[in-house]
């Protein structure tokens, strides 16, 4: 016993160390996975409060950019209003399908007030929470294209998987055709994404244009995400397909939240046929 | 006394805002950001009890982490320079005792100095890479981006200790 009191008392610098090595590994551990980050994240009230007060300064800068895409996208979808009115002056009878009033996503509107596209692994901080609606697994787009997954909410700030980041993996299909990929990202150039796990069969070119799949029930389907800048096809398979964005992930201040009302639904029905 | 923990906790406050509003968007050439806030371990005064250094060390660490969602990288690799810290020194100033009170970074040769901090700066930006990317593969990624950070990172610390701290 007191050889061990005397043991602990030589090396209790090291033991300590030791100790608290231990606990930063042990946050390094839980913040891989995905929904157990729940104590080290810059979504609680201290780090959320200083990041909200410090854009909210920021945001001065960026007002003309943000200006200039509100109008963009205005005009995008009054060109849309125009379109379908112009079909449905075609149809000389109109059938009122109650089922398909059924309203499937539901959108609302955020602010970034953290965003970091350099590191390996980005994360973005919402100025909303819990409060105003916001839980983890919903859709985060803007109207050049998708941003991220949210991730862990608290009160009044939640954070968001970027695209930019290693754990990430975005369900996407071709414009032109029905075939399937996933989208990473490899860590170097913030602006070029890759696309895996097209099946050789696929006709690609470079030009062609990503869209977001219905697969996951996560996003809606046909978000434009961009366009395919090269890629190579060696033994019968394609590789590196890099994926140039429409979005610039470094600048992006107001953004939308989906929320998927049939998600539970769909899920539901997906783990049933996974069980038989 | 009371002046060093005012001292103590005023540098360790500004050093985690500077860090994480400034340089942590500061993204020079495109993707080099300093981490400049290990400055406190380096100018941490050196006591024998050190077990409230580790600790303090550890927070800073884990306050970084905090804001900049990295789980525990921070922390892990700033409680490793503070505990290497004391053996570093030995080696660079080649004695195995001196005087714990009156060690002040300022006194000692400017060559010295820099050795210290390169040391500690290249050990810590090691860590933080290798635990951010955490594969072989990208080991050259690892290697390049630890070097060309902590060339920014000293140059800016050693102006920073230069500009802030009295010599004497």
């Amino acid at each position: 016993m007191q050889q061990l009191i005397y043991f602990i008392r030589k090396f209790k610098y090291f033991l300590l160390f030791i100790l608290l090595e231990s606990i930063a590994f042990i946050f390094i551990i839980q913040h891989h996975s995905f929904h157990k980050s729940k104590f080290i994240n810059s979504s609680n009230y201290i780090t959320g409060g200083i990041y909200n007060t410090v854009s909210s300064i920021n945001d001065f800068f960026y007002l003309k950019s943000e200006n200039h895409r509100l109008i963009e996208e205005n005009i995008r979808l009054r060109n849309l209003l125009n379109k379908s009115e112009l079909n449905l002056n075609k149809d000389t009878f109109i059938l009122n399908d109650s089922s398909k009033y059924g309203q499937k996503y539901k959108y609302s509107f955020a602010k970034i007030i953290n965003n970091n596209f350099t590191k390996r692994n980005n994360t973005l901080t919402l100025n909303k929470g819990t409060n105003q609606g916001i839980t983890a697994d919903l859709g985060v787009i803007n109207s050049n294209g998708i941003i991220g997954v949210t991730k862990s909410t608290s009160k009044n700030y939640s954070t968001v998987l970027s695209i930019l980041n290693k754990n990430s993996k975005i369900n996407v299909r071709l414009k032109n055709s029905n075939h399937y990929g996933t989208l990473i990202w490899n860590g170097k150039d913030y602006n070029i994404l890759q696309l895996i796990d097209i099946p050789r069969q696929a006709k690609i070119k470079v030009g062609d244009t990503i869209i977001t799949g219905g697969k996951s029930a996560i996003f809606p389907e046909g978000i434009k995400i961009g366009t395919i800048k090269n890629f190579k096809f060696e033994s019968n398979q394609y590789k590196n397909i890099d994926i140039e964005l429409f979005n610039d992930m470094s600048s992006i201040g107001y953004v939308q939240i989906v929320k998927n009302l049939e998600r539970i639904e769909q899920q539901n029905l997906e783990t049933s046929i996974l069980n038989e | 006394m009371n002046n060093l923990i005012l001292n103590n906790s005023v540098r360790f406050l500004a050093l985690v805002l500077l860090q994480v509003l400034v340089l942590n968007h500061l993204n020079l050439f495109g993707y080099l950001n300093p981490i400049v806030y290990i400055v406190w371990v380096v100018l941490f005064p050196i006591r024998k009890n050190k077990s409230i250094f580790l600790i303090l060390s550890f927070l800073l660490g884990l306050s970084i982490d905090f804001f900049s969602d990295s789980g525990g990288i921070n922390a892990a690799a700033t409680l490793f320079i503070a505990f290497i810290r004391l053996p570093v020194l030995k080696i660079v100033l080649k004695k195995t005792d001196f005087d714990y009170l009156l060690f002040n970074l300022r006194a000692i040769s400017f060559g010295k100095a820099f050795l210290f901090i390169t040391i500690l700066t290249f050990i810590h930006h090691f860590i933080i890479f290798s635990l951010t990317y955490f594969s072989l593969d990208s080991f050259s990624t690892i290697i390049s981006n630890t070097i060309l950070t902590s060339i920014i990172t000293i140059i800016i610390s050693i102006l920073g200790i230069i500009l802030f701290t009295k010599k004497k």
